[in-house]
């Protein structure tokens, strides 16, 4: 096995950043040798769902110290700032600093996405991201899927077939099927059971789910 | 409604006629049975008061049809409040200090760190403690603090200016312990040199939802039982048996893990307590706030606009409530405090395990003479592990012998959980029962109709026959000879009538024609606040959707709490009542502008019409504008049940199909055709999503969910979402369900109850009778797992292990 290890170089310390002496960062190694592009195009293969979003982090990174600190998030379109901790997820960041609490919190572990919004229009689990980590990407939340005059189809397919129940899971439901169906206007109920494989839902409306997401792909079409 | 398993409905549940007795009354004929089979006319005596007979849901236009859900819109744009949402100015957060040793004597608690944290604005240390059982004895215990009976009991409380802060002050407070000896085996607690949960006798009572057990009863070391109930000479009906079945089986412990925690917002005012609280019932979390801080009932204020979910563990102010509204008490502040994931898997609640020795004496013929059930149970540090219900109360048995036992453990007390005990019992009787009709060489369907004369069981046996998936039943076991077996196996479930006398509305008419009905019952997920939207758009003519409903707030008249499938039989009685009441008011209310008596208008299907045509039918919103007076209102609480002595069960098959690979271990269910009994189905999609439901529950339960707990520390070691394994998207089965629309006379809306008896009682046993089919080889164990599955298709278990 150690015969297959590359020679330890000098700057293989835990510290060698940016500026170590190679001149070569551990971020600009991976993106020439494009392991980056080849992460995403796997994480790509089972969402069918586009990650550039993260393919890129701004190379200008900003310290954020433990007593917190004043951040912009782009949230539904509009620019909200807020003074937070640097531990504060996205989830807390929407629910506790903005008052935005159609996203839940369900398990605070990513294990049940019902705090799912989108970065970029990928969805991700709030609960699972940095607050500080989504500045400078377009934040969409329930709240922002649908306008005062109108709801997204998703949502109105989640009516009309009854794809609640208790309805704490059904925000982040709706939005790990409207993103779905914003990267595949026409998917299968395999595609939607994929989309939604992540999503907990005790009360069990799985199975309308898969019925209003596929109808309001018909509709969206 | 602390029913464990009702072997017979006591009167209190069925409520007092004496009300009724002395008002005039009336007889009515009304339609009773099963559309399409059985349905029929029935003569009853009601009081006069009662609105007229409905007809079947066919002839009616917004009761029984699928109407959209009233407050979809709310869910599926994040509008919807729930008590994790609620945010009051200058509202503080809470965290909980959870006991981190399974059994220990708490010696000190040093809060002083923890105080002088930064945004800390209260501690709270607990000295009475909720949910688990008590000692009868109380004095075998002496500490100033409540003893620690299992990982993650709550010890105390911090509350702070934010989130982040409670969860570091919260690390902050320091407890000592004295260990003690603990036990988190159920095998090894009944042990007679077990360490003792409990140094003397301990009971625990039942919630709203069920759970507990009967008081008093022996208690021998850890073993709190049994509770015996027997009907005639069980013994000697096995002896006259021509077939025996006897078998072991055994379940496992799962938790609710319902979405939402439990959690509640206190405000504590000088001259009212006000709680948010995701709870299954507002009246029950207001008795308990008042009674533990010792005030009047009117004094506290219960709020749950929306909540994420019970499944039988929200009953009741709980630790969560109480120490949230003593913070607020103290900080002079409104409190939050929601539980995290781990201490929601740790101490709100769980389904008790079950270790169960069922025999069945049959006749040739198929007739029962005997059923003998002796069962174990662990529901940690409370009781309520019984599980006799389906043995007790599916089929008709010449003999009966049951004996349920607790054994506790040091781990968190079990709560009610949908059809408490009954998931467990039916595991083994419907596979007991699937036995027996293999040995006898009946059909499972022909047996059953021997022994079941349940006449909508009957109906639903017959539904199955004729469905394309029983026919498709190969009815040989393991006849498939490739890796993958496919098998169908079906199993019958039952549930009980119970009614929820405290159950009242009140239905107001504005002048403008907007209507608005109230009660304190909340929703919890089910449906009711549609019900409730339907029933006045039938009454009056609208759209349901311009119905105003305002529930799930004690300011409003008192609602029933939601267990045991109570709400929907119990409450649309009265709010019918209370619509049909403020409908006739409203006629007396513009009959003078037209000229008429009030007797001579009639209100239906939106218009109002004279007797005597002296006017044309009229609008009802334009009839409002001839109100003299702005507004008309009635009040109406549920009267008993129009034939209290009849005794209905509630019920369903479930019929399972699943392909086995025999060489992962995996089952994988393909389909569950589902047929159900559930009165008047007042919105049917509701109710398919409640069976849905169900049966999802059922298969996650079955195949998946298991509580473990570690034997050297006495921690849950899955005690997360990620790490308890449920049933997920990928797994969901093709699910048909079949309403068996059933009448039976009995109120003024004749609705019954869906939420127990919808596929989580039946599921396990079908799929294990399908397991059998497909492989010939009987899974007694839950749940059953690939590792389960392998070490069954190479060696049968053994069987009937002396307990």
């Amino acid at each position: 096995m150690s015969d297959n290890l590359p020679p330890k170089s000098p700057d293989s310390t835990p510290h060698a950043g940016a500026n170590s002496g190679t001149g070569i960062s551990r971020r600009s190694f991976l993106r020439g040798a494009g392991l980056t592009a080849a992460g995403t195009a796997l994480l790509d293969g089972v969402q069918g769902i586009q990650h550039e979003a993260f393919a890129s982090s701004p190379d200008n990174i900003k310290e954020y110290g433990a007593a917190g600190a004043e951040i912009a998030l782009h949230i539904n379109g509009r620019e909200h700032t807020l003074r937070i901790e640097p531990r504060t997820t996205l989830a807390d960041a929407l629910r506790v600093g903005l008052g935005m609490t159609g996203t839940k919190i369900g398990c605070d572990r990513g294990a049940c996405s019902s705090c799912t919004v989108w970065l970029d229009k990928m969805p991700v689990n709030s609960c699972m991201t940095l607050a500080i980590d989504a500045i400078g990407h377009k934040i969409t939340t329930i709240e922002g899927l649908s306008n005062d005059s109108e709801v997204h189809p998703v949502q109105a397919a989640f009516v009309k077939h009854d794809a609640m129940q208790c309805g704490f899971c059904t925000p982040g439901m709706v939005m790990s099927c409207a993103a779905l169906l914003e990267h595949n206007p026409n998917p299968s109920e395999a595609d939607v059971r994929m989309a939604v494989s992540g999503n907990y839902c005790r009360c069990g409306t799985y199975p309308k789910v898969f019925a209003a997401t596929l109808d309001a792909a018909t509709r969206h079409a | 409604m602390a029913t464990r398993i009702p072997h017979a409905i006591p009167d209190a549940l069925l409520g007092s006629a004496d009300d009724a007795a002395s008002a005039p009354t009336k007889t009515v004929r009304m339609p009773v049975g099963v559309p399409g089979f059985t349905l029929h006319e029935e003569e009853r005596t009601v009081p006069a008061s009662e609105p007229p007979v409905l007809p079947v849901n066919k002839d009616l236009h917004y009761i029984g049809k699928s109407v959209e859900r009233w407050d979809g819109h709310a869910k599926v744009t994040g509008r919807a409040r729930y008590t994790a949402d609620v945010q009051l100015p200058g509202m503080l957060y809470a965290r909980f200090v959870s006991a981190t040793l399974p059994h220990a004597k708490i010696l000190s608690i040093d809060t002083s760190e923890a105080e002088s944290h930064p945004g800390v604005k209260g501690v709270h240390v607990i000295e009475k403690l909720l949910g688990s059982a008590v000692l009868r004895d109380p004095s075998l215990e002496q500490s100033r603090y409540p003893l620690v009976r299992y990982v993650g009991q709550p010890v105390a409380a911090v509350a702070a200016t934010t989130p982040q802060a409670a969860v570091d002050a919260a690390a902050k407070v320091k407890v000592r312990y004295e260990t003690l000896p603990f036990v988190v085996d159920q095998d090894l607690a009944r042990q007679p040199n077990a360490p003792l949960v409990f140094p003397g006798a301990a009971d625990q009572a039942g919630t709203a939802g069920g759970g507990g057990s009967a008081s008093g009863i022996a208690q021998t070391g850890n073993i709190h039982g049994p509770a015996v109930h027997k009907r005639g000479d069980a013994q000697q009906g096995l002896k006259e048996a021509d077939v025996v079945i006897d078998a072991r089986y055994t379940t496992q412990v799962q938790t609710h893990s319902a979405l939402e925690t439990h959690g509640a917002v206190a405000d504590w005012k000088p001259d009212l307590l006000t709680v948010w609280s995701s709870t299954q019932g507002t009246a029950s979390v207001r008795e308990e706030l008042a009674a533990y801080f010792q005030l009047p009932i009117s004094k506290v204020r219960v709020i749950t606009e929306f909540m994420g979910g019970g499944f039988g563990a929200k009953f009741g102010a709980g630790n969560p409530g109480v120490v949230a509204a003593a913070l607020s008490r103290k900080t002079g502040a409104p409190v939050r405090l929601m539980l995290d994931r781990q201490e929601e898997h740790l101490s709100v609640g769980n389904r008790p395990s079950s270790d169960q020795r069922l025999r069945i004496g049959a006749k040739s013929d198929g007739s029962i003479t005997a059923i003998q059930l002796i069962s174990y149970g662990t529901a940690g540090c409370g009781t309520g592990a019984g599980c006799a219900g389906p043995a007790t109360n599916l089929y008709k048995s010449g003999s009966l012998h049951t004996e349920e036992n607790d054994v506790f453990i040091n781990a968190g007390p079990a709560a009610a959980f949908r059809a408490p005990g009954h998931p467990q019992g039916a595991f083994a009787l419907e596979q007991s029962i699937d036995e027996l009709a293999e040995r006898l060489k009946l059909d499972p369907l022909d047996l059953r109709d021997r022994i079941d004369e349940n006449p909508v069981r009957r109906v639903q046996r017959q539904v199955i026959r004729e469905s394309a998936i029983w026919k498709s039943r190969n009815p040989k076991p393991n006849a498939d000879t490739g890796p993958i077996k496919r098998g169908i196996g079906l199993s019958q479930s039952v549930w009980y009538r119970m009614l929820a006398m405290n159950s009242a509305a009140e239905v107001r008419v504005h002048k403008d024609g907007s209507l608005e009905v109230l009660s304190a019952v909340q929703d919890i997920g089910s449906g009711i606040k549609t019900a409730f939207a339907q029933i006045l758009a039938e009454q009056f003519g609208v759209a349901p959707a311009q119905v105003e409903v305002k529930i799930g707030d004690t300011n409003y008249p008192v609602g029933p709490n939601s267990g045991g499938s109570v709400t929907t039989l119990s409450i649309t009685p009265a709010v019918r009542d209370a619509a049909w009441q403020a409908s006739q008011k409203f006629l007396a209310s513009i009959a003078p502008s037209l000229g008429v008596g009030a007797g001579e208008l009639t209100l239906t299907g939106g218009m109002v019409r004279s007797a005597s045509g002296k006017f044309q039918p009229m609008a009802f919103r334009a009839a409002a504008a001839r109100m003299n007076t702005d507004q008309v209102s009635a009040q109406a609480r549920r009267i008993p049940d129009y034939d209290p002595k009849k005794y209905d069960t509630y019920g369903g098959i479930d019929v399972a199909e699943v392909a086995v690979d025999t060489e992962t271990g995996r089952i994988h269910v393909k389909h569950v055709y589902s047929v159900h009994d559930c009165g008047r189905p007042i919105n049917p999609a509701q109710v398919i999503s409640q069976i849905n439901g169900g049966v999802i529950q059922g298969i996650s339960y079955t195949l998946f969910e298991h509580r473990l707990l570690d034997p050297n520390y006495g921690i849950m070691v899955n005690s997360n979402l990620d790490k308890y394994k449920t049933v997920g998207a990928l797994e969901i089965p093709k699910i048909e369900v079949v309403l068996t629309e059933c009448y039976l006379g009995q109120s003024s809306t004749d609705a019954s109850g869906i939420g127990e008896a919808a596929g989580i009682i039946s599921t396990g046993a079908a799929i294990a009778n399908a397991f059998y089919n497909a492989t010939g080889v009987r899974i007694r164990q839950l749940p059953m797992t690939p590792a389960v599955v392998l070490a069954a298709l190479n060696q049968p278990l053994p069987q009937s292990e002396a307990l």
